[in-house]
């Protein structure tokens, strides 16, 4: 592939991922905070993190294979 | 979950003997094999060529093969492992070990027809002539006038490495299982294998499967929730191994996961579900009308979602493992070494969770969307504010 | 997007879904519906076990309050009893007491009376014995004093009066 034409994709790749990182970074912290907060809602808290987190991965990865 | 942690943690401290079984594994190959081709080519190899090197190393540990190497010399060209059969379909069956090929180096020749194997490239079977070249069928677009050249591949139902590891991985499962179910009959409390898998059974029934789906309609969905966790679980672990084995970093096999997930949401579908997508109550109708291809993709990106997930999150985990197993022989110090291993031990474990956490996450998900297509609710009340 | 679908084995997907469906069919007859069943009707019966438990609680303590009252009960009947006795004790303490004091008054009362009767007997006997003493000293005297008429006159007069102031 022509670097050219590779680099938009790839830059535009790396914005999505640092999007996607932004994300579950956030999901993560609220997380923490909200079971700091709520210790007795560990579980729902944790399967309501990992499905957050699950779905914006999945941007994520869907924007690496686009390249 | 203790059990659970403790049986993690035993792993875990297994991984080490693991690890070091694969390095030394993948240490033979990369070195003869960056010699091999330092002798070919009578000079050292320029950083470049050896990252080259080194890349194909790595993703072709990742890929399917159509033997199981367990072991291999390339100082002498000596592979250790065993043959699996390889089947064709073209015109008629064709069906011979895969030793045939001697790792791409050979024809083979079965009735009539001449195949090779792409082993340095993609590692798939061509048709070829008897000397070796891939046939290729031209074909010209009668309106654009363009000429596409297509190489000539037979359509490969072969028992690769993953189809064996994954028949194994089934047997197991089967074995495993109906010996937890057999545990049942001597008394209703838990004995022996069954006291390590119960609390999982039930958490996959209490966590997963019930506050998602709903205690109506849980139950029918439990059977593949069970299998798909336990089967991607394993499977996931069989990837730990120092085998080079990796079915669900595989796009095949969780594409023929992520399609039956979505074949059951879809045909079990209520009215609601598809209310949903064609007509979504309680927006204006402007509305409904642009959201209406929106639902309709969107149940199509769900699965496709997950397929992706499961494929590049353990096909990254085999990378990053490899690529630092790699790393290790590219230092000469002992101590870099060593802190190189650590390193690819302390990945080990998360490779581990990982393990878990993405079988955990696609039954999950599966789970959701079962919920969303067998949820039945009161429109008016669900929408109204 | 290309690299995906490169990647893409239509035999491996092929027999993915074979031995996919085939384990979900064997599992699911072999393995998931006994263990389901065994974990459910296990957690039916921990159920049972614990209702019936609390039952038995509620039951024993239902008997336990029974028992309660039933105690309670003898104890009053109890108090009852002895408040009773101790009532009919005294009564008859009481009664004994007033019987023998009326006995005793009445004992009193005819000791008097013979008393009485004895002190009016002894006195009308010691009348008449004095009486008799008196006719004897008075014939004694008479016969000594009534030597002369004067002497028995006087005499006479003095003794009569004596009599009277006794």
């Amino acid at each position: 592939m022509e670097a050219v034409e590779f680099i938009p994709k790839l830059v535009g790749a790396g914005l999505v991922v640092i999007g996607a990182g932004i994300g579950i970074g956030r999901i993560g912290g609220s997380a923490m905070e909200a079971i700091a907060r709520q210790p007795e809602a560990t579980n729902k808290i944790q399967t309501a993190m990992l499905i957050a987190a699950a779905l914006i991965e999945g941007i994520g990865f869907a924007a690496l294979f686009a390249v | 979950m203790h059990r659970l942690l403790r049986f993690l943690l035993v792993l875990a401290l297994l991984t080490p003997g693991a690890v070091m079984a694969e390095d030394h594994q993948g240490g033979h190959e990369e070195e003869h094999g960056a010699h091999g081709h330092g002798h070919e080519a009578g000079k050292e190899l320029t950083p470049e060529e050896q990252r080259a090197v080194n890349k194909e190393f790595v993703i072709h540990h990742t890929k399917d093969s159509y033997d199981f190497g367990i072991f291999s010399d390339e100082s002498t060209g000596a592979h250790y492992g065993f043959p699996l059969p390889v089947i064709l379909w073209d015109d008629g069956l064709h069906v011979f070990l895969s030793s045939a090929f001697h790792h791409g180096e050979e024809v083979v020749e079965s009735n009539g027809n001449h195949y090779m194997l792409n082993y340095h490239g993609d590692g798939k079977i061509y048709k070829c002539d008897a000397e070796g070249h891939i046939l290729e069928e031209t074909t010209v677009d009668e309106e654009t006038g363009e000429v596409s050249v297509a190489q000539l591949a037979p359509l490969d139902f072969s028992i690769t490495k993953n189809v064996f590891v994954s028949i194994l991985m089934c047997v197991l499962l089967f074995f495993v299982f109906r010996g937890v179910a057999k545990s049942y009959k001597s008394g209703l409390a838990p004995s022996g294998s069954a006291k390590f898998f119960e609390p999982i059974i039930v958490f996959v029934r209490d966590e997963i499967a019930r506050p998602n789906i709903g205690e109506k309609h849980y139950k029918k969905y439990m059977p593949y929730l069970l299998t798909v966790f336990f089967f991607i679980w394993f499977l996931n672990l069989a990837g730990m191994t120092p085998l080079g084995i990796n079915v669900t970093g595989n796009i095949a096999f969780t594409a023929a996961l992520a399609i039956l997930t979505y074949l059951i949401t879809t045909f079990t579908a209520k009215k609601d579900y598809w209310m949903h997508i064609v007509w979504m109550p309680g927006v204006p109708v402007p509305m409904k009308i642009i959201l209406f291809p929106i639902e309709l993709l969107g149940t199509i990106i769900k699965p496709f979602a997950l397929m992706i997930r499961l494929y590049a999150n353990m096909l990254a985990g085999h990378i990053v493992l490899g690529m630092l197993l790699v790393t290790v022989f590219y230092f000469g110090a002992v101590a870099a070494k060593g802190a190189f291993i650590g390193l690819t031990f302390f990945l080990n474990i998360i490779e581990l969770l990982v393990a878990l956490l993405q079988a955990y996450i696609f039954t999950m998900l599966s789970a959701l969307y079962f919920g969303s297509a067998s949820e039945e609710h009161d429109h008016d009340h669900a929408h109204a504010h | 997007m290309e690299k995906l679908w490169n990647e893409f084995s239509v035999g491996l997907f092929f027999w993915q879904t074979l031995l996919f469906l085939a384990l979900l069919f064997l599992l699911r007859k072999f393995a998931w519906k006994p263990i389901l069943n065994a974990v459910n009707e296990r957690e039916q019966k921990i159920s049972d076990s614990i209702n019936q438990a609390e039952k038995a609680q509620q039951e024993l303590e239902a008997l336990k309050a029974q028992n309660e009252d039933l105690l309670k009960e003898a104890r009053a009947e109890r108090d009852a009893m002895i408040k009773d006795a101790k009532a009919t004790a005294s009564k008859m303490v009481e009664d004994a007491k007033t019987q023998a004091k009326e006995e005793g008054a009445k004992l009193l009362a005819s000791a008097r009376e013979s008393i009485n009767a004895e002190k009016a007997a002894a006195i009308t006997e010691l009348k008449t014995q004095v009486a008799s003493f008196s006719i004897e000293i008075a014939e004694k005297v008479v016969r000594g004093e009534l030597s002369s008429a004067d002497k028995q006159k006087a005499l006479a007069d003095k003794l009569v009066d004596d009599i009277n102031m006794n």
